[in-house]
């Protein structure tokens, strides 16, 4: 029996060593190359999973929001049901991130009345932007949800809309305008100049750079990921002779970029909520 | 930007894509919006207010501990403060009774002293009195036997002859003599 056994797997293993030439098969298609594909815009625009060309549409990238979304709403529920006084490992890193985002982010912006008033948006926002970014560097997902420019846009609008009505409340909104668009202490002359570029800065671009930002930073980060490791497939299965080697560079410049990744991660996240913060007390100052 | 620009650019020469990855697709939105909603709404209702708590629990367990320990430094002074009060006017009272005790014991010193030189002198007064007494007595005593053994005396000096001295000095030593005897044998008697 056991001999049998094994002549089988030898027999197995010798086909399978003489079909990787002709590419077919699980390992076929892992170890395979069709030629070297740099990768394009179409990278964020995967085939539909459901719903296709309707308005449900539901591809990969939605995929990826969808689990981050709920990895992240399961990760801090499983911290907060057995939240004690005395925290464990868990709960010691959860507190360790939401005291990062109010002392580091949201207390070094505002007072810390208006931080306790703003602070659970901003630290949801931070959260939420982490998880979906770091879905790019996740093995199996590898793409980041804040690729894809509609959930960027969607929280810039929320915080455009937050730091709208917050400062209409509290000044009115005359008030809320003249602050905004007629800074205080400025010859009247200048307003010629000035008053245009407050209202773009206010109502257009603080918005429009909010979501860009994010966006472009997690599509740049995704293509170079991309670029590399596609690179790395094609030195090291299809390129002959001293061109293999060349596949260990872009093996290494991928991992490094994945490090970089995580990096930007989280430095996205910081900023977008920084620039939030910023946004949300200038509009409820008095004086800025 | 420019970058995302160039690669948009380049993906429409290669005629793979006409999308530009800054106008959202509708469905890009609603799933974005839908998903977003719903972490906003968990974070901020369910999850977000059960850390606070936690955390303000904590903050309250602390603001009270150190409360408590500021209570009980607090207490701590003052339990010291009438201690150390206490003892103080322990000091002094035990200084002011051993200074009563030693005025007292002086006090006691004078007093036995006045007394027993009171004592001394009325012993001493006593002794005095007695021995005149005794002295009287024997003056009495002696008057009355000096006058019978000087008419004794007398009687035999004159019934002896008085010739010569040496009869009279022995008269006169027998005389003593006897003298002698009669007291030895009185002060036998009274013996």
């Amino acid at each position: 029996m056991a001999n049998l056994a094994l002549a089988a797997a030898m027999t197995a293993a010798t086909e399978t060593s003489s079909d990787a030439e002709s590419s077919t098969g699980f390992f076929g298609w892992l170890f395979g190359s069709d030629g070297f594909h740099a990768p394009t815009v179409d990278e964020f625009y995967p085939p539909a999973l459901l719903f296709e060309g309707t308005l449900f549409e539901f591809n990969r990238i939605e995929l990826a929001r969808v689990i981050a979304a709920v990895v992240l709403m399961l990760l801090v529920w499983l911290v907060v049901r057995n939240a004690k006084l005395v925290p464990g490992r868990g709960q010691g890193a959860f507190e360790f991130m939401l005291d990062f985002v109010r002392t580091q982010i949201v207390e070094q912006v505002m007072s810390k009345e208006n931080a306790k008033r703003f602070l659970p948006f901003l630290t949801t926002l931070f959260f939420a932007i982490l998880a979906f970014n770091l879905t790019g560097v996740i093995p199996l997902i590898n793409i980041a949800g804040t690729s894809l420019i509609g959930l960027p846009i969607i929280m810039a609008v929320w915080v455009y809309v937050l730091y709208l009505g917050v400062g209409i409340k509290q000044h009115g909104l005359g008030g809320y305008l003249k602050l905004s668009l007629f800074p205080a202490g400025v010859p009247k002359g200048i307003y010629v100049l000035l008053t245009p570029i407050e209202f773009l800065q206010v109502f257009i671009l603080r918005p429009a750079t909010l979501a860009l930002r994010l966006a472009a930073n997690m599509m740049a980060g995704h293509l170079l990921l991309v670029l590399c490791f596609a690179a790395t497939q094609y030195f090291f299965f299809e390129a002959a002779g001293f061109m293999k080697s060349m596949g260990a560079v872009t093996f290494v410049a991928g991992f490094a970029f994945t490090l970089f990744e995580i990096f930007v991660a989280a430095l996205q996240a910081y900023v977008f909520v920084m620039l939030s913060s910023v946004y949300i007390n200038m509009a409820i100052e008095e004086e800025h | 930007m420019t970058v995302l620009n160039q690669l948009v650019v380049a993906a429409e020469e290669h005629g793979e894509s006409s999308a530009n990855p800054l106008i959202p697709a509708p469905y890009d939105i609603l799933w974005s919006a839908i998903i977003f909603v719903i972490i906003v709404v968990v974070f901020m209702k369910v999850l977000l207010p059960k850390m606070q708590a936690v955390l303000d629990e904590r903050a309250e367990l602390i603001e009270g501990g150190l409360k408590k320990a500021e209570e009980a430094q607090s207490e701590a002074a003052a339990a010291l403060e009438e201690y150390t009060a206490q003892l103080t006017e322990a000091r002094a009272e035990a200084a002011r009774i051993r200074e009563d005790a030693r005025a007292e014991a002086t006090a006691i010193v004078a007093d036995s002293r006045t007394s027993a030189s009171g004592d001394a002198q009325r012993i001493v007064e006593t002794a005095h009195k007695q021995i005149e007494a005794e002295r009287q007595q024997a003056i009495v005593s002696l008057r009355t036997e000096v006058g019978a053994l000087a008419t004794e005396l007398a009687s035999r000096i004159v019934g002896e002859s008085l010739a010569d001295d040496a009869r009279q000095q022995r008269i006169i030593d027998s005389f003593l003599d006897d003298l002698e005897s009669q007291v030895d044998s009185k002060q036998k008697a009274e013996g």
